[in-house]
């Protein structure tokens, strides 16, 4: 395989200035491409071209897979760094970048596919030797079949509408004498709402802890982990603040984890980066809820404490190089990233519009990842993440004081964003003590 | 504008809420920003076809001609390479001077592969070809200055 020269970044914002800056670094050049309503940002400065590619609407530019690909040939790129979203996880991109003769950094197609599909994934992951949540394989017949199977993978269960969504057609059942009237009643209610009254039952995870693995494969069979993260801190599904390590693992439950995640990569001959997610449950279990077959937004903690660049690693791995060995990655201290997002503080409502004031904070072991500028205009076409402040301490104590100084340096005028919230957080004695699970910020 | 004419006209920019400032007059021409660390006077810009920079130089792209104000353009509407006729060796689809009938073909650009033709949108004549056979273009990129007619 050879080496890559040129690379196009197939995304925007933050991820785009992160990919471009390591890219520069290696001494490769890269390529941005951008939306109409991108054309005044900043990191388009700093790649070493930059081609516009349609009109703001993200399906008219940064999923607009023929404007990407013509702009990677009339550029010469040979190679594409998708980020996080947009086209990332997108098969067809993935198999067209191959018949243009450019390398897709990440996974293969197979992989992604294989992933992509829950029942699918689950089935494989469970011959790998990773730990699933039981259920049902598929949608129940009856109740007297969710009785048999509630009793064999033990209460409490959950019976979901098959076509379900947002918690509707959902019912937790403590206790086998509950089963029924709950069966019944996710039926009817699955039924009216999604005109399909299928359900399926699976083990319910009581107050779960979000915990993942960040791997890596090569295409010589190789794979290691850097670490785990703690990403329970959540709202409505979106990531707020993300850790690492997981305070909350013991040293037995870490290295189980660690080991299952690597085996699993090699298992399924997983080249490039991913992520394992894990359900953990109050008695230290914990279950594969899915892969995320490309970069994600919170890479940056695992960075931190392991002192990997993340990117740097996917386009060697790209080029064929083989990974170092798991020995050489060591993992120290603790690490905290906080999403900045253009949200206000309370009720997360998006604050799109001009910033007229932007400091940043700095010091020893503070990052701050972000595309903005003073004069910067957040459009209101795309996500609201604007930036991710990432800082290392010693102990998560230390990274935890850390975090409150930087977020208490850090100004954005002009919009609303979710600073407030963070630092509220960081005085938290719940967070500070690790006592919450993935729905402690529905309680508030 | 002289030079002291230019650190007034600085310090009174540095003091108000704009964050950008082009002032053109003549063959001068001056754009201030601010916040970007940039302040730029730049040269009198001549656009000749030969010299101009191919998009995808991003350090020229902020100099780079784009068609004036007082004309209309014809931009393109995708991404890819642009060819002014319809094989090699051929007569151009348009020259300088011709009057174009709206829906008339008047380029092609090629992106993965399949050749789309460009049409005129409006009825218009033709001022000036801002890109070369074969240049690589961006998306919204004036590929014609014209004059409506």
């Amino acid at each position: 395989m050879a080496t890559i020269q040129k690379i196009l970044v197939a995304n925007r914002g933050e991820i785009a200035l992160r990919a471009i800056r390591t890219i520069k670094e290696m001494g490769k050049q890269a390529i941005a491409v951008y939306s109409k309503a991108d054309k005044d940002a900043l990191y388009l400065r700093y790649a070493d071209a930059s081609i516009c590619i349609g009109e703001a609407k993200s399906s008219d530019s940064y999923l607009n897979i023929p404007a990407i690909i013509t702009a990677a040939e009339i550029s010469g790129c040979d190679a594409i760094f998708p980020g996080y979203g947009f086209l990332s996880e997108n098969q067809s991109f993935v198999e067209i970048c191959g018949h243009h003769k450019i390398k897709f950094i990440g996974p293969s197609v197979d992989a992604m596919i294989l992933m992509s599909d829950k029942s699918k994934a689950k089935e494989v992951m469970k011959r790998a030797g990773v730990p699933v949540i039981e259920g049902s394989e598929g949608a129940l017949k009856d109740i007297a079949e969710a009785k048999v199977l509630a009793r064999k993978i033990g209460y409490p269960v959950i019976v979901k509408a098959s076509a379900g969504g947002g918690g509707r057609g959902m019912r937790v059942v403590e206790r086998e004498e509950d089963l029924e009237k709950s069966y019944l009643a996710a039926e009817s209610e699955s039924a009216s709402a999604f005109g399909d009254g299928t359900l399926y039952l699976e083990k319910y995870i009581k107050n779960p802890r979000h915990i993942e693995v960040q791997v890596i494969g090569d295409s010589h069979g190789n794979a290691i982990h850097i670490g785990e993260r703690d990403c329970s801190l959540q709202r409505r599904h979106q990531k707020l603040i993300e850790e690492s390590p997981a305070r909350i693992l013991d040293e037995k439950t870490r290295t189980k984890l660690l080991d299952i995640a690597v085996k699993a990569t090699k298992f399924l001959k997983y080249e490039n980066a991913g992520t394992f997610e894990f359900l953990l449950d109050a008695d230290k279990n914990f279950y594969f809820m899915e892969m995320n077959t490309r970069l994600q937004v919170e890479h940056c903690v695992s960075e931190m404490v392991s002192g990997v660049d993340v990117i740097e690693l996917m386009i060697k791995v790209a080029e064929g190089e083989k990974l170092p060995e798991q020995h050489s990655i060591k993992l120290n201290g603790h690490s905290i990233e906080c999403r900045i997002t253009a949200e206000d503080s309370i009720r997360f409502i998006p604050s799109p519009g001009k910033i007229t004031k932007y400091v940043t904070p700095g010091g020893r072991n503070v990052r701050m990842d972000s595309h903005m500028y003073q004069g910067y205009v957040v459009p209101s076409t795309y996500d609201s993440m604007i930036g991710k402040l990432v800082v290392w301490g010693e102990t998560r104590e230390r990274a935890i004081a850390k975090m409150k100084n930087s977020l208490s340096e850090l100004q954005i005028e002009g919009i609303k964003t979710v600073r407030e919230f963070h630092l509220k957080m960081m005085d938290n004695p719940d967070f500070i003590s690790n006592n919450f699970d993935t729905n402690y910020l529905s309680k508030f | 504008m002289d030079k002291l004419e230019i650190r007034e006209l600085m310090r009174f920019f540095d003091k108000s809420d704009i964050t950008k400032l082009k002032i053109k007059n003549g063959e001068f021409s001056i754009e201030l920003q601010k916040g970007l660390d940039t302040v730029t006077v730049a040269a009198p810009v001549v656009p000749t076809a030969a010299t101009q920079a191919p998009v995808f130089e991003v350090s020229a792209a902020t100099s780079a001609p784009v068609a004036k104000k007082s004309t209309d353009a014809i931009n393109s509407p995708m991404v890819g390479t642009f060819y002014s006729s319809p094989a090699p060796g051929t007569p151009a689809f348009i020259n300088v001077g011709d009057t174009i009938k709206k829906g008339q073909a008047i380029g092609i650009i090629e992106a993965m592969k399949i050749m789309n033709e460009i049409e005129a949108e409006f009825d218009c004549k033709v001022i000036e070809l801002l890109v070369q056979d074969g240049q690589p273009v961006e998306y919204d990129m004036p590929l014609f200055a014209v004059e409506k007619i």
